[in-house]
């Protein structure tokens, strides 16, 4: 029986699928502490990324804590939580929202930014102000790079959220650390494929939200449409 | 079943080395001056400071007795590490007697340090050996903190009986279910907790799970420093169920030349938990490095 083999009788054996350390349970866990992790993430990272984008300011502030954060060692932070706040949900959040704020406060921030000023001189001179003009000109036309950040950041926190377990939580790093404990080489990997099929999935759920969310206008296909009508124009 | 195929597997790896070795040998004894002499010992360790020191140790004694070095420390569990011996990929591990024994046969009943390096010395495979034991111990012990043990007026291991159905325990995944582990204290004394938190061993995280009052006790080492930082209490151990667990060198036979065992023998006899207690605390609460703990504690010991 070779390796693959091994791994495919961990995923048959019906063991693995019920009870309280099955993989549908550990799989549940596992999207509760990064739906959980990305959620607090945005609420902290998007406002800030928006309101410093739309006033044009705090860039170099805001990109060099971004990166400071960046090299942040996750098990090293995970650590220091434990020993500051001891074991439970909250050392591992924290591990996994400082690893996707960066991500979606730089998105946020430089999609705003950088949306044309052409545009935003535009609304302002059909009459928009200040909140309306984030709101219904820029957050919109920046939709696909901020849905960019938030994707980047679910992927890292689908992949991370496996050191959850690393401090007696559960989620799919339990298959992961006991098999690793324990030399049980199927369980491991087998813990592993899990959780790399799910970062493929979310990438791809993510990738389908954007295309759903974004204006079909910023989307390109009109832009296309659009830009060879003002073509026409100006030549006649 | 699972296990059948691992054991098949580390058969045939060993069969297959063997061979190899065996094909390698007529050739070595040709070529004389190919510098078997000089052949670099390779010492290993588990991935804690406590085996890291004692290695470090080992691999002082050895350089100062003239012998090529090089350290391969901390690597994973006993699992990986014992393999690693058994290839000769690694020469020499700081190992504890009854843990190791525990693992090679987890049939074996014997107890107390005699005993079980008798049984051991039975047990490993002709490739393999163990040499003398020291009388230092770092052992695996049960933990709690000082307002546990006195509310609860704990001093044994079998104190917690009566207790340990309100009470959550913390340790590392592989001490679950290993022999010489959980199901072992749970036989000798009758304890059972309500709930197993899978924590690191003896780390930074079962410290301060500990400390916190997240689990009320925890498996440390004997020689972790913040036992006594922390006003740690050690629970005895009468019926000797986490075993004696003297620092023994578990040595690859053919890479560690017989002027290098010696070496280690004479260490071993004078090392002791103390010693071990010391240079834990030297290293984790003085962050002094481990390299020059070990070779200050192998200058005092004067091996020569």
């Amino acid at each position: 029986m070779n390796v693959f083999d091994e791994i495919w009788a961990w995923f048959a054996n019906p063991e693995n699928w019920s009870g309280y350390a099955s993989i549908p349970v550990r799989l549940v866990e596992h999207l509760g502490y990064s739906a959980l992790a990305i959620v607090c993430a945005f609420v902290i990272a998007f406002p800030l990324g928006a309101i410093l984008g739309h006033l044009h300011r705090g860039g170099a502030v805001v990109l060099t804590i971004a990166n400071l954060i960046r090299a942040l060692p996750t098990l090293g932070l995970l650590t220091l939580m434990v020993i500051l706040a001891g074991i439970g949900l909250l050392p591992p959040m924290v591990a996994l929202v400082v690893l996707a704020i960066p991500p979606i406060l730089v998105n946020t921030y430089e999609g705003i930014r950088f949306v044309n000023a052409g545009v935003v001189d535009a609304a302002k001179g059909v009459g928009l102000r200040g909140p309306s003009i984030l709101f219904r000109v820029e957050l919109p036309v920046a939709l696909p790079i901020i849905m960019l950040g938030i994707r980047l950041a679910a992927i890292q926190v689908v992949a991370s959220a496996t050191i959850a377990a690393y401090v007696g939580l559960g989620g799919l790093g339990r298959f992961i650390f006991d098999g690793l404990g324990r030399q049980d080489f199927a369980q491991m990997a087998g813990g592993s494929v899990i959780a790399a099929v799910l970062a493929i999935a979310t990438e791809v759920v993510f990738i389908l939200i954007a295309v759903l969310a974004t204006s079909p206008g910023v989307l390109g296909r009109e832009r296309l449409r659009f830009s060879s009508l003002t073509r026409k124009k100006v030549a006649s | 079943m699972k296990n059948k195929t691992l054991k098949a597997l580390a058969v045939g790896t060993a069969a297959l080395l063997a061979t190899a070795c065996s094909a390698q040998d007529p050739m070595q004894s040709g070529g004389d001056s190919g510098g078997s002499g000089s052949e670099t010992i390779v010492v290993g360790s588990a991935n804690f400071p406590g085996n890291v020191l004692i290695a470090e140790v080992y691999a002082s004694a050895l350089e100062d007795a003239g012998f090529a070095v090089e350290r391969k420390l901390n690597i994973g569990a006993r699992e990986v590490l014992y393999s690693q011996v058994e290839n000769c990929s690694i020469s020499v591990v700081p190992e504890y007697n009854q843990a190791l024994l525990a693992y090679v046969d987890p049939q074996a009943k014997a107890r107390g340090t005699e005993e079980v390096d008798a049984a051991l010395a039975a047990a490993l495979p002709d490739s393999l050996a163990v040499l003398n034991s020291s009388s230092a111990e770092d052992n695996n012990a049960i933990a709690v903190t000082a307002d546990t043990a006195k509310k609860h007026n704990l001093k044994t291991i079998g104190d917690l009986a009566k207790v340990s159905s309100t009470m959550t325990f913390g340790g590392p995944t592989e001490w679950e279910a290993r022999a010489d582990g959980y199901p072992s204290i749970q036989a000798a004394y009758g304890v059972s907790f309500t709930e197993y938190k899978l924590l690191d061993y003896s780390g930074p995280i079962t410290i301060a799970a500990l400390q916190k009052g997240d689990v009320d006790a925890a498996l440390l080492f004997s020689t972790v420093p913040q036992i006594s930082s922390m006003n740690f209490v050690v629970l005895d151990d009468p019926e000797n169920a986490l075993g004696v667990n003297n620092v023994t060198p578990l040595v690859c036979k053919q890479s560690v030349p017989e002027k290098a065992q010696d070496v280690l023998n004479k260490l071993s006899k004078k090392l002791t938990t103390a010693d071990l207690v010391d240079m834990n605390v030297a290293f984790s609460l003085d962050f002094r490095d481990a390299d020059e703990v070990a070779a200050e504690w192998v200058s005092n010991a004067g091996l020569k």
